[in-house]
């Protein structure tokens, strides 16, 4: 189905390319089982701190991931957004307040009516999503199509509009977040 | 057998070497800024240890490693016995993308670890991790005092990161890439360092990277008047010497990056100037550090003079004044460079 990054005796002897091709290889296994282990475990962790640190090691990994695909440039901004600023924040707001004291409401207990249709629903979608997806051939990424001055001709070319609509939609977010914030002072 | 010299061997030998002088280089940080705020407090600082204490360092990491380290009752322990480490390791992973030489220099291989193309950007990520140790310190502590120190630190660091960011920007405007390789090639055939093309956002940078490290006069994370210690008060041995070297290790980053982006990197003082060249008998390393240890000398030199900000006052520096002014400096550089060149 999806196709993994293999390492071919016949092409690749010990010589020349070979070690490095084995060192990718052996590093996109050990990043990706790294970044599906710690996805699991924001899931599965029982406290909150936890999880929000599996997720920042599995954010990371991503990034691992990224710069293998020579996406460079995604993978730092990856590391700058996620990591050193969203995830701040998360654990800013977890320590303030702390989702294990008892001032939060006990979820109902008839959430499992819910919980479990929907779960299975999802799982359902998602492998209808695997199997009408067909794998690429593994290609090769274009030489430099990850750097800065690509995503960033990209972006102010064929992707203006999307990206001056986030744009407005991130300053309405700011603005609403101050107004509400004003409120209760 | 190439690659495996030029891809493992060659980086690795790079890599043990800056580690270790980057280790003995904050050792001897810790007495220079003891020495230099003795002296500006007309005190002797120590002079027991070795000749005007010159072995204080030696002694005092000594004392780190071998004192008790102590883990709260109450404290999470896991997160408690990782914070250090999650704070100290990126103050050293930036160090690899940093320039110490010419790229013809060593050999041909380079005076650095790595050169990416976008080993700025990588060296603001990497840092932008460190602030996740302190904060996970001091919540892990299970503490009022770190708690606070978490959370004013977290505050300060996110938001001059925002203003620091914009700084760097008017940077790469002029040098047009964001190696730092490049950046210092580009002030060698311009003949000029950038301090001088763009020195608003020098200020900018340095201010700011005083408060990402926490140095006064921005130190209110960690404030001895009013939180005893901050983010670090339950930590002792040798657990807090890994945020003591994390400190230091940060504040030779900006230095370095200070004087990479703006004081020309390993490059003589008037590079293009040939009747200067007399001055090649220091060689480009030596330079570096030399420039470095100004900065650093600043740094202390700061924190022997200025009183603290209150913390109301420092958010309104960052947001209303630092980060307005770096994106009116963005915004001017890129008009003058459309419009002249």
């Amino acid at each position: 189905m999806i196709a993994f990054p293999r390492w071919d005796k016949q092409c690749c002897p010990l010589h020349a390319g070979g070690l490095l091709k084995i060192m990718t290889v052996f590093l996109f296994y050990v990043f990706a089982a790294t970044a599906l282990i710690s996805a699991l475990s924001v899931v599965l962790q029982k406290k909150t701190i936890y999880s929000a640190l599996s997720l920042i090691v599995c954010l990371g990994m991503i990034a691992m991931l990224y710069t293998q695909l020579e996406a460079t440039f995604i993978a730092v901004v990856q590391v700058i957004i996620y990591a050193g600023a969203i995830m701040v924040l998360f654990l800013f707001v977890l320590m303030l307040l702390d989702p294990m004291s008892e001032a939060l409401p006990v979820p109902s207990k008839h959430i499992g009516y819910f919980a479990i249709p929907l779960g299975i629903l999802l799982a359902i979608l998602i492998s209808l999503a695997g199997i009408s997806y067909r794998a690429q051939p593994a290609g090769t990424v274009n030489e430099g199509s990850g750097d800065i001055a690509a995503v960033g001709l990209r972006l102010f070319s064929d992707y203006l509009l999307p990206f001056e609509a986030t744009s407005i939609l991130i300053l309405v977010a700011v603005l609403g977040a101050v107004v509400l914030a004003k409120r209760k002072l | 057998m190439n690659i495996l010299v030029n891809y493992v061997v060659i980086p690795l030998v790079k890599i043990v070497v800056i580690v270790a002088i980057l280790s003995g280089g904050i050792a001897y940080l810790t007495l220079m800024e003891r020495k230099v705020i003795a002296r500006l407090q007309h005190r002797l600082g120590p002079m027991r240890v070795g000749w005007h204490g010159i072995l204080q360092p030696i002694a005092d990491g000594l004392k780190f490693i071998i004192k008790e380290d102590i883990i709260p009752i109450k404290a999470d322990r896991f997160v408690f016995t990782i914070a250090p480490g999650i704070s100290l390791v990126p103050a050293f992973i930036v160090f690899s993308v940093i320039p110490f030489g010419p790229p013809d220099s060593l050999w041909g291989t380079g005076g650095y670890v790595t050169d990416v193309n976008i080993a700025l950007l990588f060296a603001v990520a990497v840092s932008s991790v460190g602030v996740l140790g302190v904060i996970l310190g001091g919540w892990a502590s299970n503490s009022k005092y770190p708690l606070l120190g978490a959370l004013r630190s977290s505050a300060q660091m996110v938001s001059y990161e925002v203003a620091m960011g914009f700084g760097i920007i008017g940077v790469l405007l002029v040098a047009n890439s964001l190696s730092l390789v490049e950046i210092v090639e580009k002030q060698r055939s311009m003949g000029v360092w950038f301090f001088f093309v763009q020195p608003i956002a020098f200020l900018i940078y340095y201010f700011c990277g005083m408060a990402e490290t926490n140095r006064l006069p921005f130190d209110l994370p960690e404030a001895e008047t009013e939180l005893v210690g901050g983010f670090h008060t339950e930590y002792s041995g040798f657990r807090f010497s890994l945020f003591f070297i994390a400190e230091y290790a940060n504040m030779i980053t900006v230095s370095s990056l200070a004087v990479t982006l703006f004081f020309g990197g390993w490059l003589r003082p008037f590079s293009s100037v040939a009747a200067l060249s007399f001055l090649d008998i220091i060689p480009p390393p030596l330079w570096f550090v030399i420039k470095v240890l100004i900065f650093l000398y600043i740094f202390i030199w700061v924190r022997g003079t200025l009183p603290r900000f209150r913390f109301d006052q420092l958010m309104r520096i960052g947001w209303k004044v630092f980060l307005p002014v770096a994106m009116a400096n963005v915004m001017v550089t890129g008009a003058i460079l459309l419009k002249f060149l």
